[in-house]
Order: C-alpha cells, then sequence, then structure tokens
C-alpha cells in the first residue's frame, strides 16, 4: 500500500520529486529527502529485520546512526552489493534494491526464529558451558552451526568497481555536528575569519533543527535561522561545510579522521566521482558537537517492530512527513518525549503519554500535551502483536512500588525515552577523561588532553538556548575570540528526565526478557546473570553479554548496562566506569581508509632503467622487494632451466650483459665519511684509497651480518656505497639511526642514490673486448684497471664511475651511468657485443652464477643469526679497531663456539638430485622423530659449468665436517650428500684477473 | 565448583539461571602467600592453575592491576599455531598446542579452539625458500606444516585470489591444519575458575607498586594499591608492562614495549574458512565465531605505552587484506584497539629464573603469546615450584641476550603471530 502512511503535509521531503526503489523485491514509493527508513515507515512497512541471536523480528528503532536493528543489504548493481547498512542512514535513491538480512527462508517466516523459543537456554554465555562433548564435535558440528546462524548480511564476493580517495586537510577550527550547538560554533568561529569546516553525518545540515517545528530562534522559527545560518556560512570562502560526513576517529596531535559519502545518494552518479572520501583534518581546535542519543526503556518484550524511540517518533513526523503509527503510545521518564507526543498530537495522530514519573515530578511539560491521554505513575509490564506492536500492557505504581490494575493500550507505534546520553565517543577517543553527572545519569567530557572542547547535548546541555548560546562561545574562543552570543528562544525546551533501569513489572524478574541491546539480543537479564557469575566489571560484562559489540557498538543500550551493573552491585555508575570508546564511531568501509592503494597502487612497481628494453626482448620477471627484475630471457622454446643454462655459458665462455640497477646505492660524503664508515663496518676503511673497491659485510647491534656490498672510494671525502637490492632503504635508515642519535658530531651526509645510477654489468672473458671501444677516458688494461678498482671517465661521451668487480666469478665491469643514459649505452654495449654472442642474463643466472664461486646472498644464505665467521669470513672483522657497529656483540661466547651454523657446500652424492632451498640436513636418518637437525640448504642450482647441481649450507659445525655425508630432506625422504667448501668453480678467484680457473668439485 | 554441562545448563534453564555460583570469587588480598603471579593474563591465570593443580600450591595469588584479561589476553587476534622453525620454539608451542586440544574439557570451560587451519602465503621465491626450510624442520620434529601449491592454497580457502596478475602473486603456501584460534576471553575465565575453585585467590583492581628484597637480595613481598603481601616467589607475567614491573625490582629487560593494533570487520556470514597469514602482503585475517573478520598485522613503529595506535598502520593493514581480497573493499571496520606488546632482540619469550632469587619471569611474547599461554605457563609454574626451569623452556633464559645464544624465529622468518 503505498506511501499508506506518509502525512498530508509538512515534513523537508520534497514531494514534487517521488522515486522508487525495492524493499525485498517489493516497490517502495518514496520523496526525495526521504532516508530507506522513513519511506518504509510511509508504505506501512515495520518488520525490517530479525535480531542476531534469537531471530526476532525487529521494525526501526531510531532515527540515526545508533540504529542497532533495521539493518539492510543495500544492491546498487553489479559489484555495488554490501550488507548491514542502516536503514536509518541510507538515502532513498532510485533504483536502490534493498533487502532485510539474517533469516531463511523469508524475512516473515524465519526458521532461525526457533532460537527465540530456545532462548531460556540460549542465555548470555551459554556455549562456554557446552558444546564440549565428544571433543572432535566442535570443529565439525557445533561451531559450524554457530557460525551459520550468527553473522549478520552477506559479505561481498565480487570486486568494488567504485573508487575511494583520500583528502588530507588543515584548519583552524573543526567543528564536528551541525545541529544548532554546531552551527553556532561554526558561525562565531568563522566570523574571525578562521578557516573552519564544519561536518555532519546526515544529508541535510542541521541536526535537530531539521524536526523542530514550533521554536522560535530570536523570533524567527527554527528553520528559518537554520536557512540563514547555512546561507551565511556557504557564503564564506573560509568555511568548508561538509554534509554527508562522518567523523569517526580522534587520534593523536588533533588528528580527525572523517568519511564523506559522496556517491551513495546519487542515483546516476558520475563515473569520475568517488564513492566516499576519507579527510585526515589536523585542526587547531576541534569543536565536538555531536549531540545526544536517546535511551530506550527495558520492559518485557520492549522489541517489537513499531516500538521505536520517542524523539524518533517526532522525527519522522517532522521532518519526513511519515506516520510511524496512527495510534501511538509514548512511555516516557521524561520532558522531550511531551514534546513528540505534541508534534505528534499536531500532525492529527492518535496519542497517549505514559509516564513512569509520578504526577507530582511532572513539570512543565505538561501542558505541551493538553488534550492528549496521560496516564502518569504508571509502568510498562510488556507489549503485544508479532510482527508489529499491537499493544502495550500498563499499570499504575503507586509510591511504594505496588503494581495496579494492568489494562493495555492497543496501538500501532510506541516511543519510548528513557533519557539521554550525550555522544561523548569523540571526546573521550582524544582520551579525554569522562566525568559522571548524577542529575543527567550521563558521562559528560570532563578534562580534555587534546585541544578540543564539547558543546550543547554532547556536553550535557539539552535547552536549545543554552545550547546556541554555549555553541557560540565554543565556536568564538576556538578561533581564539571571546564574543559571546545570548540566543532568545520561544518556547523553552522540555528538560529533564528520571533515570529508570528496568520498568517495575511484577513478573519474575529472572524471566522477563526486557532487551537492552537490541541487535546482539542481550536482556536485563543476562546482565544481571553475568553480575551472578561474577563479571563485575563493565568490560566484563560487556564481553559474557555481548551488550555494546554490534554495530551499532552500543549507542542506545550502554548506559542501561551500567545503570543494572550500578543497582546490582550497589555501586553508583562513577565507580564502575565505562568501556573505552574507540574508533570508530560509525562503522567505515574498508575502501574508504585505503582510498586510492588499490591495484597498480597497491604498492608500486619499481622498474629499473632498462626495465623497457628487457621486456621487448622477451625476459621473464620476477619481484625483488618493490622492483620487477628480469628474471631470464627465454629464447622461442626454451623453458627457464634451458634459458638459464646458456645464459651461464654465454658468460663463463664469452661475455654476459645484467642489468643490476636495482642495487642499493649510497653516497657517503663529508670529512668524517671515512671514520664513519669504519665504524658502521666491522672491516677497515680509513686506508682504502681513492680508486679502490672494498667488499663490506654490514651488522646491526647483534653482530650478525644485515647486509653487503661493495663500496668504493671516489675522493678522500666521498665514497660510493652499495647495497642489497632489497636492503636499501634499511641501510639507509641504519646509517641516519647512528648519525643522528649516536654520533651527530660526525660531518656526514648519506644521499641515496639509487635511482640516480643504472648498473650495467659486463661479465665474462671477452667483456673488456666490448667494453674498451666505448669507453673514452679511462686505461682498461689490467695494470692501469685491477680487480676491485673504480675509475671515473666517460663512455660514449657519458659521464660514469665504472667499476672493475665481479659477482659472477668472471673478469668484468659494473657501468654505473645516470639512469637517463642507460638505454644508449646498453644498446650500443649489445651491438658491440654481437660478434662475442653478448648475452643477456637475468637475476636467476646471476644467482647460479655467484653460487658457482660461493658468494652469498645475505637474506637467503644468512637469516639474521650468522656473523662473519660463520660465513667463512672472519678475517673481515678487524681486531684492530677501537669499536664497530656490532663489536661487542661479538664477543659474546656464544657467537665463537664450534658448533654454530657454517656455511659449506653440499654436493648430492649421486650427482644428479637438485636439493631444495630450504631442505633440512641430518647426521641421521634412523634417528627418531624428532630428529637432531644440523642446518638447512640455502642456496641450490643446476651448475652448467660444474656438470651438476651444487648446493650451499648452513651446517652445526659445519667446516670440521667437509667430506663428511650428511642427509638431506627431500618432498619424498632424503638424499646424501657430501660436505664440501662452498666454492665449486674456480675456488682460487684466478678468472676475475683472467686466468681460467677450473671446477674443483665436479 | 559447579560443573558446567549439557545437563546442568537444561537445569539452570528450568531453573532460570539462578543457581550459578560466581565463576571466581572477589577475595581481599590476605597478608602473605606462598607465592604471588603479578598479571591475570591467559600466561598469569595460567601458571596460578598449574601451580596449584599440578605442584600443589593453592595459597598463592594472582594479582591484577585491572579486570583479568584486560591486557593482550583480552584484545589478541587468537591465532593459533606451532610451525615455528627452530627445536626450542617448536617444542614449547607445540607442548601449548598439545594442551590447547584438550583444554575445554581440562578446564570444564568451551575455550572454542577452532582446528580451522593456518595457512601462510608465500610470494616471492625467499618466501618460499624460508615455508619450506619450516615445512621441513617441522616435519623433523614431528609437527604439522605441508607445503601447498596456489591451486591447493586456493582449494583450502577459496575467497583466495591466485590470479597470477595480483602485485604479488601467490606462489605457494604452509598450511598448519592443526593451527587455528580459539575464544581469548574463555580461556582466561576457565583458568581463573579453574584456579579458584583450588583455592588460588584472583585479586582484581590491585595493582603492585613495589617489591621488596630482604639483605640477601631475596624477593620478600610487594606493595600494591591494596595493600602490602608478604611472599618469597613472585612470577611476573606482564606482558606490555614487564620493564616496569621487573622494574620494581631494579631488573633491567631487554625489551621494547610497542603497540600491535587490530580491527574487526561487521559481523557477516560464514566467509572465510582459516586463518590467514601473508607476511609479504603483510597482513592477516580470520573470521570470528560472531562472523566479524578479525584482521591485523605488525607493531607500530614507535615504542609507547599508548594503547591507541596511529590510523596509518590500520590503513597499510586494510590495502594488504584489500589487495588480496578485492572483494572486500565495501566490508566496514567496526571496531579497532591496540595492546602494548614487549618484543625482545630476538623475539622469542624469556621464561625462567632472573638474577633475584624468588623471581621469575615470564614475557617477550610479542605480538605471538596467546597461542603459547597453555604451554608457557604450564612451564613457568614448574619453574616456580621448582626453583628450576622445566626442560622445555629452560633454552629461554633471560642470560642468552649476554650469551648470545639467541632463538631468532624472527630472524629465521619475519614471521609475526
Ligand atoms: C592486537 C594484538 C593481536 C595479537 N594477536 C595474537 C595472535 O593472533 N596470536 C597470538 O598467539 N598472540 C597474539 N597477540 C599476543 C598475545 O596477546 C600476548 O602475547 C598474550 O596475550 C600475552 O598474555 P599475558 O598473559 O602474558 O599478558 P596480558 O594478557 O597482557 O596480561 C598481563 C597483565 O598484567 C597486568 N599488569 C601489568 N602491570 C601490572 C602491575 N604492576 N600489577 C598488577 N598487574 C599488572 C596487566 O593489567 C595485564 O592484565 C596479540 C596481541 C595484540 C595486542
Amino acid at each position: 500500500m503505498p506511501q499508506s502512511h506518509r502525512l498530508p503535509r509538512g515534513g523537508r521531503i520534497d514531494r514534487a520529486r517521488p522515486l522508487h526503489f525495492t524493499f525485498n523485491g517489493a516497490a517502495v514509493e518514496a520523496y526525495a529527502g526521504d532516508t530507506v527508513a522513513s519511506a518504509l515507515l510511509a508504505n506501512g512497512v515495520k518488520l525490517a529485520g530479525r535480531s542476531f541471536k534469537y531471530h526476532r523480528p525487529r521494525g526501526i528503532l531510531t532515527h540515526g546512526a545508533d540504529e542497532p536493528n533495521a539493518l539492510l543489504s543495500v544492491d546498487r548493481g553489479p559489484g555495488r552489493v554490501d550488507p548491514n547498512n542502516r536503514a536509518t542512514m541510507v538515502e532513498a535513491t532510485a533504483g536502490l534494491k534493498v533487502a532485510s538480512q539474517n533469516h531463511w527462508p523469508s524475512l516473515e517466516h524465519d526458521v532461525g526464529a526457533v532460537n527465540d523459543w530456545l532462548s531460556p537456554v540460549f542465555v548470555a554465555g551459554f556455549y562456554y558451558k557446552t558444546f564440549m562433548w565428544p571433543r572432535a564435535f566442535w570443529d565439525k558440528f557445533y561451531e559450524p552451526a554457530i557460525r551459520a546462524a550468527a553473522g549478520l548480511g552477506v559479505a561481498p564476493d565480487a570486486a568494488d568497481p567504485d573508487r575511494y580517495v583520500h583528502r588530507h586537510a588543515h584548519c583552524d577550527v573543526l567543528v564536528v555536528g551541525a545541529g544548532p550547538a554546531g552551527l553556532a560554533a561554526a558561525r562565531a568561529a568563522a566570523q574571525t575569519g578562521a578557516r573552519v569546516i564544519l561536518a555532519d553525518e546526515q544529508a541535510e545540515l542541521g541536526g535537530s533543527l531539521l524536526h523542530e517545528t514550533t521554536a522560535h530562534i530570536d523570533g524567527k522559527p527554527a528553520a528559518e535561522w537554520l536557512a540563514e545560518s547555512r546561507a551565511d556560512l556557504a557564503a564564506l570562502a573560509n568555511v568548508t561545510l561538509l554534509p554527508r560526513t562522518t567523523a569517526f576517529g580522534y587520534y593523536n596531535h588533533n588528528h580527525i579522521v572523517l568519511t564523506e559519502r559522496v556517491t551513495d545518494h546519487l542515483a546516476d552518479p558520475a563515473p569520475d566521482l568517488p564513492r566516499e572520501r576519507l579527510w585526515q583534518v589536523r585542526a587547531k581546535e576541534v569543536v565536538i558537537a555531536t549531540g545526544a542519543h536517546e535511551r530506550p526503556l527495558a520492559f518485557a518484550d520492549n522489541d517489537r517492530p513499531g516500538i521505536m524511540l520517542a524523539e524518533s517518533v517526532r522525527v519522522y513526523v517532522n521532518r519526513y512527513g511519515v506516520a510511524p503509527g496512527r495510534r501511538i503510545v509514548f512511555v516516557t521518564s521524561g520532558a522531550s518525549a511531551y514534546r513528540a507526543a505534541a508534534d505528534a498530537k499536531a500532525a492529527g495522530l492518535d496519542v497517549t503519554l505514559v509516564d513512569v514519573r509520578p504526577d507530582s515530578a511532572i513539570g512543565a511539560e505538561r501542558a505541551l500535551i493538553a488534550g492528549v491521554r496521560h496516564l502518569t505513575g504508571h509502568t510498562v509490564l510488556g507489549s503485544t502483536g508479532r510482527k508489529s506492536v499491537t499493544g502495550l500492557i500498563v499499570a499504575p505504581v503507586t509510591a511504594d512500588g505496588i503494581i495496579g490494575a494492568r489494562t493495555t493500550l492497543p496501538c500501532d507505534c510506541a516511543g519510548l525515552s528513557g533519557g539521554w546520553t550525550p555522544s561523548v565517543h569523540l571526546f573521550s577517543q582524544s582520551r579525554g577523561k569522562l566525568s559522571f553527572r548524577t542529575d543527567l545519569d550521563a558521562f559528560v567530557p570532563g578534562s580534555s588532553v587534546q585541544k578540543e572542547r564539547s558543546v550543547g547535548a554532547c556536553a550535557g546541555t539539552f535547552d536549545l538556548a543554552a545550547i546556541l548560546a554555549e555553541g557560540w562561545a565554543g565556536g568564538a574562543a576556538a578561533a581564539r575570540s571571546e564574543a559571546a552570543r545570548d540566543f532568545a528562544v520561544t518556547p523553552a525546551t522540555p528538560v529533564g528526565f528520571k533515570p529508570v533501569r528496568v520498568l517495575r513489572s511484577d513478573a519474575d524478574p529472572a524471566k522477563v526478557r526486557a532487551f537492552l541491546d537490541f541487535q546482539n539480543d542481550v536482556t536485563a537479564k543476562d546482565i544481571r546473570l553475568a553480575i551472578r557469575e561474577g563479571f563485575e566489571s563493565v568490560e566484563h560484562v560487556k564481553r559474557y553479554t555481548t551488550t555494546g559489540m554490534a554495530t551499532d557498538q552500543g549507542k542506545t543500550s550502554n548506559m542501561a548496562a551500567l545503570g543494572i551493573l550500578s543497582e546490582a552491585l550497589d555501586r553508583p555508575v562513577p565507580q564502575i566506569g565505562t568501556t573505552t570508546f574507540r574508533p570508530p564511531y560509525t562503522p567505515v568501509t574498508f575502501g574508504a581508509i585505503i582510498g586510492a592503494s588499490r591495484d597498480a597502487l597497491f604498492d608500486p612497481i619499481r622498474q629499473a632503467p632498462l626495465h623497457d628494453w628487457a621486456a621487448e626482448h622477451g625476459a621473464v620477471f620476477e619481484n625483488v622487494a618493490l622492483w620487477r627484475r628480469a628474471w631470464y630471457f627465454p629464447q622461442a622454446g626454451e623453458d627457464m632451466h634451458a634459458a638459464v643454462r646458456r645464459e651461464c655459458k654465454a658468460v663463463r665462455e664469452g661475455v654476459g650483459i645484467f642489468d643490476a640497477s636495482t642495487l642499493g646505492k649510497i653516497e657517503v660524503t663529508g670529512p668524517d665519511a671515512a671514520e664513519f664508515l669504519n665504524r658502521i663496518y666491522p672491516n677497515a676503511w680509513l686506508k682504502l684509497e681513492p680508486g679502490k673497491c672494498r667488499y663490506g659485510l654490514m651488522l646491526k647491534e647483534d653482530g650478525f651480518v644485515f647486509d653487503d656490498g661493495v663500496v668504493a672510494r671516489i675522493a678522500p671525502d666521498c665514497f660510493h656505497v652499495t647495497t642489497t637490492t632489497g636492503g636499501a632503504p634499511r641501510v639507509l635508515a641504519h646509517m641516519e639511526d647512528y648519525l643522528q642519535t649516536e654520533w651527530p658530531d660526525l660531518k656526514v651526509f648519506a644521499t641515496s642514490t639509487t635511482e640516480e645510477w643504472a648498473v650495467i654489468a659486463l661479465q665474462g672473458p671477452r667483456a673488456r673486448d666490448v667494453l674498451a671501444p666505448l669507453v673514452d677516458d679511462i686505461d682498461l688494461s689490467p695494470e692501469a684497471f685491477p680487480h676491485m678498482a673504480i675509475r671515473t671517465g666517460h663512455i660514449m661521451g657519458i659521464p660514469t664511475r665504472l667499476f672493475r668487480v665481479s659477482f659472477t666469478g668472471e673478469m668484468g665491469f659494473e657501468i654505473n651511468v645516470q639512469a637517463d643514459h642507460a638505454r644508449a649505452v646498453w644498446e650500443a654495449l649489445v651491438a658491440r657485443g654481437a660478434p662475442f654472442g653478448i648475452t643477456p642474463y637475468g637475476t636467476e643466472t646471476m644467482h647460479v652464477l655467484r653460487a658457482e664461486r660461493g658468494f652469498i646472498i645475505v637474506g637467503q644464505d644468512t637469516d639474521g643469526t650468522v656473523t662473519p665467521d660463520d660465513l667463512g669470513l672472519g678475517g673481515m672483522v678487524s681486531k684492530a679497531k677501537p669499536d664497530f657497529v656490532g663489536k661487542r656483540s661479538l664477543a659474546r661466547p656464544d657467537m665463537t663456539l664450534p658448533d654454530r651454523k657454517q656455511l659449506v657446500g653440499l654436493l648430492t652424492e649421486d650427482g644428479r638430485t637438485l636439493l631444495e632451498e630450504g631442505a633440512q640436513i641430518v647426521a641421521d636418518t634412523r634417528q627418531p622423530v624428532p630428529m637432531t637437525m644440523l642446518g638447512h640448504v640455502t642456496s641450490s642450482y643446476d651448475s652448467a659449468a660444474c656438470g651438476r647441481p651444487v648446493a650451499m649450507a648452513l651446517v652445526a659445525g659445519g667446516r670440521a665436517r667437509i667430506n663428511d655425508t650428511l642427509h638431506v630432506t627431500t618432498p619424498t625422504g632424503f638424499t646424501a650428500a657430501r660436505v664440501v667448501p662452498p666454492a665449486f668453480f674456480d675456488p682460487e678467484g684466478k678468472r676475475v684477473n683472467g686466468i681460467a680457473g677450473t671446477n674443483t668439485h665436479a | 565448583m559447579r560443573r558446567f554441562s549439557l545437563t546442568s545448563l537444561l537445569s539452570e534453564a528450568m531453573n532460570a539461571h539462578q543457581g550459578w555460583p560466581r565463576q571466581w570469587r572477589k577475595p581481599d588480598p590476605k597478608p602473605a602467600y606462598d607465592a604471588v603471579i603479578i598479571g591475570g593474563g591467559s600466561h598469569g591465570l595460567g601458571a596460578a592453575y598449574y601451580l596449584a593443580k599440578q605442584h600443589g600450591l593453592t595459597n598463592i595469588a594472582v594479582l591484577e592491576k585491572g579486570w583479568i584479561g584486560g591486557g593482550n589476553s583480552g584484545r589478541n587476534t587468537t591465532i593459533i599455531r606451532s610451525n615455528y622453525l627452530y627445536d626450542e620454539s617448536a617444542a614449547l608451542y607445540e607442548h601449548a598446542v598439545k594442551l590447547w586440544e584438550g583444554l575445554s574439557e581440562e578446564l570444564n570451560y568451551n575455550v572454542m579452539f577452532s582446528q580451522r587451519g593456518v595457512l601462510m602465503l608465500a610470494h616471492n621465491v625467499h618466501d618460499v625458500q624460508s615455508f619450506k626450510r619450516h615445512v621441513y624442520a617441522n616435519r623433523l620434529n614431528g609437527i604439522d606444516n605441508e607445503w601447498l601449491t596456489p591451486e591447493e592454497a586456493k582449494a583450502f580457502c577459496p575467497p583466495l585470489n591466485i590470479s597470477p596478475d595480483i602485485r604479488y602473486p601467490v606462489m605457494g603456501a604452509a598450511l598448519q591444519r592443526r593451527g587455528g584460534t580459539a575464544r581469548h576471553d574463555a580461556v582466561v575465565w576457565g583458568y581463573a575458575r579453574g584456579a579458584d575453585a583450588m583455592g588460588v585467590d584472583i585479586i582484581e583492581n590491585c595493582e603492585v607498586t613495589a617489591i621488596h628484597r630482604g639483605p640477601d637480595g631475596a624477593v620478600t613481598g610487594v606493595d600494591t594499591t591494596r595493600g602490602s603481601i608478604k611472599t618469597k616467589k613472585i612470577g611476573v607475567s606482564a606482558s606490555g608492562h614487564t620493564s616496569m614491573v621487573m622494574g620494581l625490582a631494579g631488573v633491567r629487560m631487554p625489551l621494547e614495549s610497542f603497540p600491535l593494533q587490530a580491527l574487526v570487520s561487521e559481523p557477516v556470514k560464514p566467509c572465510f574458512p582459516c586463518v590467514l597469514m601473508s607476511n609479504a602482503v603483510h597482513a592477516y585475517i580470520s573470521q570470528s565465531d560472531k562472523g566479524e573478520l578479525v584482521i591485523g598485522a605488525g607493531t607500530d613503529q614507535y615504542v609507547s605505552y599508548s594503547q591507541q595506535g596511529g590510523l596509518h598502520i590500520t590503513t597499510h593493514t586494510l590495502d594488504a587484506i584489500c589487495e588480496l581480497f578485492p572483494q572486500f573493499t565495501r566490508m566496514k571496520m567496526m571496531r579497532s584497539w591496540g595492546g602494548i606488546v614487549d618484543v625482545t632482540p630476538d623475539r622469542s619469550p624469556i621464561i625462567g629464573k632472573t638474577p633475584v632469587k624468588g623471581l621469575y619471569v615470564n614475557c617477550g611474547w610479542g605480538t605471538g603469546g596467546f597461542k603459547a599461554s597453555p604451554g608457557s605457563a604450564n612451564v613457568f609454574a614448574h619453574t616456580i615450584a621448582r626453583d628450576e626451569p622445566h626442560p622445555i623452556n629452560a633454552p629461554f633464559t633471560l642470560d642468552r641476550f649476554r650469551t648470545g645464544r639467541l632463538i631468532d624465529e624472527a630472524a629465521a622468518a619475519a614471521v609475526a603471530h
């Protein structure tokens, strides 16, 4: 029945713009300005979902972010389906498909509702007491059943086509919440010229003024004052207005994070718009004006569809022009519901108001409801109906608590008001201390830690005139002004309430199910059960009963639970404390948090200067740290194995060319550069002459190898340090750490030059022949330019730092040129090398070649537990230097034990089996499990040069086991291998000097 | 202690659950105990339980400055596994997993140990080498851990994206089928209830403010916010605050305290069958019995005692999750939080005696000590009762940082949790 409950007049909806969406497949008529919740109510829909545990039918409880019940799945097209949206916060949009959740087979008929019958068993924490027998049943049966019943909506299963963006902003004053307090604050701050951001989670700025139809501010209707305020602010260049924007986290140093919903309310958004925009704001001052949440009242079956908050009834009537029911019973313990009742009555609805307070306690608010049926000093004993409320059972209560005759008040809607809870979430997240106000029965902001202030209802101020004045003063103070302002408001706001916990009842309290946390189905008796079982801290009660842990995080329930706890323990609320408020204030889309960091931007791919050349020449790439490196260059018909064999052979017999640009490079300069390196590395640097290179192993404080690389001295005060590809950032950070914290007196700069220099490795017996014709001004003869030397000069007229170094065991050069020139130089070398069969090779070949020579890769042959001596490089560690990083740790007794794991070579006895990297090594395969492991294989390759597979390993006491036979794990068992020194080809290292070497172990 | 069972639950259901007693008493501290444990987390309460149960020490107390389980025991993401590399660690964590397998029955409290399997993804050659090293080492130590191809990993965890086109394609995975999760609060409460039933006093809101030592240097007692207590044995199990507590006895610890954050999504119907960890992409995820996706990663970068970490850490974690599971970008973060974890230089715990007579410490669990709770509590109790370590915790000395006999799991794998 379309719009059966739309009022003929009123509301801020645009009746000229009707639209349609569907709910569980049925058409719903709405107007622009509706939320899904208001539209459902306008269409007479009460049943909106099923609760989490008992699958109870539930309706719409609230009108805002605190909604625990009406959680819907929203479908905005393919890939745009997401669960658990609060109907009260989703704007009615043409074409939307929304659906209720957590039921089977349908919302109306839900098999899960048997849980409701079992509720006497399914009390708080029942699952800790059972499901333990037989043991195996937990994984196989109980848990899957519990899981299937739990959860709310269905997770999306397709990738999200929407985009999300981040925006960083600074401002003088951030005002969160655009109700009367926030608007006044923003206006006061903006007047001073301060840069102001005003954000509100609602579609329209205005907060409670959006449904204020009676009050006049400074003589104007509230709506007019609101329109003027909005227009004033919108006209100012120093003000940014952010509707649909929720501040969800208050972090350190006034860092507030907000999420703006940009397109969800648009039926046909422009394709370039992001779905959400995450604002990271640094504000000099924050004004929190986030209002308050109304509390429902607890009585038996207080959760039937149609039962909502009193103020929500008022909002639906005034703001949306909707009658949530035709016959409404308000139940209240305070004054504000009188206004709601009056407004409902003014809209022509049948209204009864039940006040739990005695008649004598009722103040001026009484005047608001002239002509309304008014029961005072009454309690509610229960409700009738199932999928919709049909009546409330009420009875008078005498001063001494005697319950009189009960009457059922027929109704199709009830509005509950148990008072108000200031929304102190952001304040609490800022780590401000809350203080308890007994008169308000609520926590309010106490002392601040960060630069913020709370104004209006979130600070416990409920009178509109006071709210406006407080907001104004707060905004002004935040902008360093003292301009105060008073506001004249008529009529006065009805304020004040009597805190009540569970409404008085003559039923056995242990049997009454009075719901507190509607979503998680936590009742007052669950809280009492928890207390009975010794869960007395709020956090324990919360965890044991799950109260406040649902998607609404207890906005409507926390104070009630706390109140019951306080009563049961007979301790005042402040002594019980409150649970910590943690971000986010309301759930935040993962997409908004990650922003652009997806696909190609997740972790940008670093490409070496010769990447394109490699790609054009058929390279297969591998990921190495952030880099994508050429792995091997297969030719037609070749697999990796064949390609690598060919590439290796070319380097050993002719010449190969390799892009080594990803190596980290750090320029260490300054008068103390040599002294600095002398302290950072364990070997000696002071005497290294300009023009010479030296291999350096870098240690951490713990004495273990951390990185390695060749360092060249370019000039007395300038070193060209190289690092491993993955280690570059760590090494620079390590250097900076020492420079800044340990040795600030050293005059040294460390600058990353990784990207500046392209490095072309030209390796093999013919390397000099290829290079020589291109080099202009460097004498390449072995005498003039020996191994481990560095020369600066020009190649093809381009400045170069030319290294004579080798990581392959062959004679070779590493040509450093500025990255822009890399391709020209590379192509010229390739052209020059053609007659020598020059062969581009990738990282795999590089690995094989270096392993044949026994050169280590830090991170592969070492793992952070390896000392220089373990690698057989103990000789590199200076005995003479007074200190270097790691020196003290190397002196620890365990660092020199003979049974430490040492780097050795391994050759499988069958000469064929290629060991697996990571395989474990034992001496005796017949020992029982757990076996004694001696070490593991670190590197293992098929070596063409040796004609067999070779491997390196870390083996306990390995150097003393040379020639022993050990056993290495394989996927199916073990294979025998002989321990050898870790160098398989040219062990004396003659080939780097152009002398043919031999293969020792084959 | 009133036994929990389906029968007792049903009979209480008839009785509107009026007959359940307190799960643990709320005693005032006595003037003296045979031993006190500082810290009411799963490790401290577990130690008290085993001291009473296996060593007959029942005149003991657990002193907790807040509410039990309020530290990391109630903040962690509950991943349990034992596929650690080194023999020492493997023995310790496997001891724990074996105890987990019988813990619900042992405590008569359903701790919901769910052996759903822990899958660790390899994304580069280095990961493959490292995971195989673990798989082989575990095999020889009798611990289950298997190597899966990408297709096998996908079969085990269908939401996984094994397309070669993602930034770091999955090259394989290690799977420990006996790994999984448990309900953290239940472990804390179960140990508390069990220990209490044997006479252990669990004293909440009782912060230790001083540790007293006699002329011979041995401990003689503590001062607390609820009065002084005499005792000759003190077991410290204070996780992120261990340095501060040990400082009260004049012992400096090789620990750094960092915030570690985690988050959960809104609850959804079952969509994620196991625990999945990716160290290279850097995040881990599982789904709780309530339906929330439980997500975490590494610690914040800077040392701090503030339980509020920075949003950029969460952001990075979610970047990684959405890279692996792009279908989750429309899910929503419901709650995020942090805990303070105590990290040792070699990322392995310290369980044992200290230079002060009568003072024992169990700490350094960093980002991954929940899984060890029963095992570590069990050997810690042994150490306190006998004044000598159990063979399983003997290698985890404080002294190893002086001698250099480290147990460097992080160096070996750089895997957290
Ligand atoms: C976000 C996060 C995720 C994690 N995820 C995992 C995971 O998936 N798997 C895993 O195995 N581990 C994980 N961990 C680590 C795990 O939580 C801890 O290692 C483990 O819980 C430590 O238990 P505990 O009992 O030693 O410490 P806690 O539970 O922290 O207990 C220490 C107690 O000592 C108390 N205390 C401190 N000082 C004093 C004092 N002076 N007097 C009295 N009491 C004091 C504290 O209040 C606290 O309750 C995670 C940790 C965090 C923070």
